[in-house]
């Protein structure tokens, strides 16, 4: 993945929760956003899926700037799969029907061609004796699977992952994480936030640690975690490990 | 057990409350009082000098007043729901002036009584318009229809508002137009939702036909009216509209009720 982020600035009226970020990667499959709450991570995330508008700055995502207008932005989200942190199904349909509506409808796959492709996707995540139920059937993980299941589906050129595993019990993170795993060994591109630190340590290529709307520190989780260059980091990490 | 009066009317919240009776229990007491009803209608018609065999004689009277009743709720039905909806979204508008005009629609019909909406609209394009007779039943369906359609459009609105945000979210970040978005996520859900409500609403519109009767369609009341002035005999040929009104409102009453039970332990 190529991402290359120029001075981005969002404001939300006065308040300012993105303060002039900028950041270039490339040959990184996986980078991980960490940091305190309301650090801004989310929102980056959102404006690099197209699902924001930055009140400034440019964001080129491999080579090509993403032009901020409802029409390019909407071409600009078909190409990316993003997953939240939870109720990202449709309940009122089941698991293969939900991976297959986006495919149908959005990337123009036949109805044959769309649930072939579904299956396949279900059966390499071990989810196809789930097929056929609603979210409310699912357990917290394997709803996150699905979810993650039908943002692999299209082909996306990178996957956007916002706190993926925060509303699941630890048994639950771990069966997603696992999959998660499993997609950067297949070389997916990655984009990552996550309060999870020793995921974010052993997975990521980068880690950017953003609070107060600014990277505080940008780096190889080796460095971020290892031997941390910012004050801000260092307190970050020392009240995670304090209980 | 009822050992006070705040046992009798405050249902125990918890686990005590969500036990429901035993089958046989319920059957009992229900049909205890149903025929404690039964009974009491009972002794006011016995009581009463009634004329039954008279009555019977403009059965088809009050027959074709009936089928007329349907036809007009049926019609006003489909038109109401679908009037309804567009109020709805057009509440929504980002368009301002439609989602104000939209509003003072939906909050003015609400706020007056059909009675006086009735009289108003009708006699009011009757006399700006020059509408003849031959337009007075299409025009009562349009009143009823708008009148019913204002209370729809609010259920309609409570039902998009029910559909959570992170649900849109999705599906914009999977890349649906708006139309996709309303078409696939937003209209299936909140048809769940208002479901029950929505029926609810429609034995509303079943009773609230029979104001029609002000403005000389000759629907189910006023045939009631017109029998009654011939042959004398309120009581029975009310009792008979009250009974032709409960044929159609029960049934729908009960399907509201189910529906709502259905939906409750689907989400």
């Amino acid at each position: 993945m190529k991402l290359s982020l120029q001075h981005v600035v969002k404001r939300f009226g006065t308040h300012t929760v993105i303060d002039d970020v900028s950041l270039e990667l490339d040959g990184v499959h996986c980078l991980a956003l960490i940091g305190p709450s309301g650090g801004g991570k989310s929102t980056l995330l959102r404006i690099v899926a197209g699902l924001e508008y930055p009140t400034g700055g440019t964001v080129i995502l491999n080579d090509k700037p993403i032009e901020y207008h409802d029409e390019a932005l909407l071409r600009h989200r078909r190409s990316i799969g993003t997953v939240f942190q939870a109720f990202n199904l449709f309940p009122h349909m089941t698991a293969l029907k939900n991976i297959m509506l986006p495919l149908e409808k959005v990337h123009g796959r036949t109805h044959d061609e769309a649930r072939d492709l579904a299956e396949g996707t279900l059966r390499r995540f071990q989810l196809l004796d789930h097929a056929h139920k609603r979210p409310a059937e699912l357990s917290g993980g394997q709803r996150q699977r699905v979810a993650i299941a039908r943002a692999i589906a299209i082909k996306p050129q990178v996957v956007l992952l916002d706190e993926p595993t925060s509303a699941l019990d630890p048994e639950m993170t771990a069966e997603v994480l696992e999959l998660i795993e499993e997609l950067k060994q297949e070389g997916r591109d990655l984009l990552l936030v996550t309060h999870e630190m020793g995921f974010a340590r052993c997975l990521a290529d980068r880690v950017a640690l953003l609070a107060n709307g600014r990277i505080e520190e940008f780096g190889p989780p080796e460095q971020i975690f290892g031997a941390p260059q910012s004050e801000v980091t260092r307190s970050f990490l020392s009240r995670l490990l304090k209980y | 057990m009822i050992e006070t009066w705040r046992d009798l009317f405050l249902a125990p919240g918890g686990a005590r409350g969500d036990v429901s009776p035993p089958p046989l229990a319920r059957a009992l007491n229900s049909l205890f009082a149903l025929l404690v009803l039964i009974g009491l209608v009972w002794v006011c018609l016995a009581t009463l000098p009634l004329n039954w065999t008279q009555a019977w004689g403009d059965r088809f009277d009050l027959l074709k007043g009936w089928l007329m009743t349907v036809q007009v709720t049926a019609i006003a039905l489909v038109l109401s729901v679908l009037l309804g909806f567009l109020l709805s979204l057009g509440q929504r508008s980002y368009f301002l002036p439609l989602r104000y005009f939209t509003r003072f629609l939906v909050e003015i019909t609400r706020c007056i009584p059909l009675l006086a909406l009735i009289f108003l609209v009708w006699y009011g394009f009757e006399g700006a318009l020059g509408i003849g007779n031959q337009y007075r039943l299409l025009s009562g369906i349009l009143i009823l229809t708008l009148f019913e359609s204002a209370y729809i459009s609010e259920i309609f609105r409570a039902g998009i508002e029910s559909v959570g945000k992170t649900q849109i979210e999705s599906a914009r970040a999977i890349g649906f137009t708006r139309t996709q978005t309303y078409r696939y996520v937003i209209i299936p859900q909140a048809f769940r939702q208002v479901l029950p409500p929505l029926v609810g609403q429609l034995v509303s519109l079943i009773k609230d036909s029979s104001l029609l009767s002000v403005i000389a369609i000759a629907e189910f009341t006023q045939t009631a009216q017109q029998t009654t002035s011939n042959n004398y005999l309120t009581l029975e040929d009310y009792f008979v509209l009250a009974v032709g009104y409960l044929v159609l409102t029960v049934p729908i009453s009960l399907w509201s009720r189910w529906l709502e039970r259905r939906f409750k332990y689907e989400t």
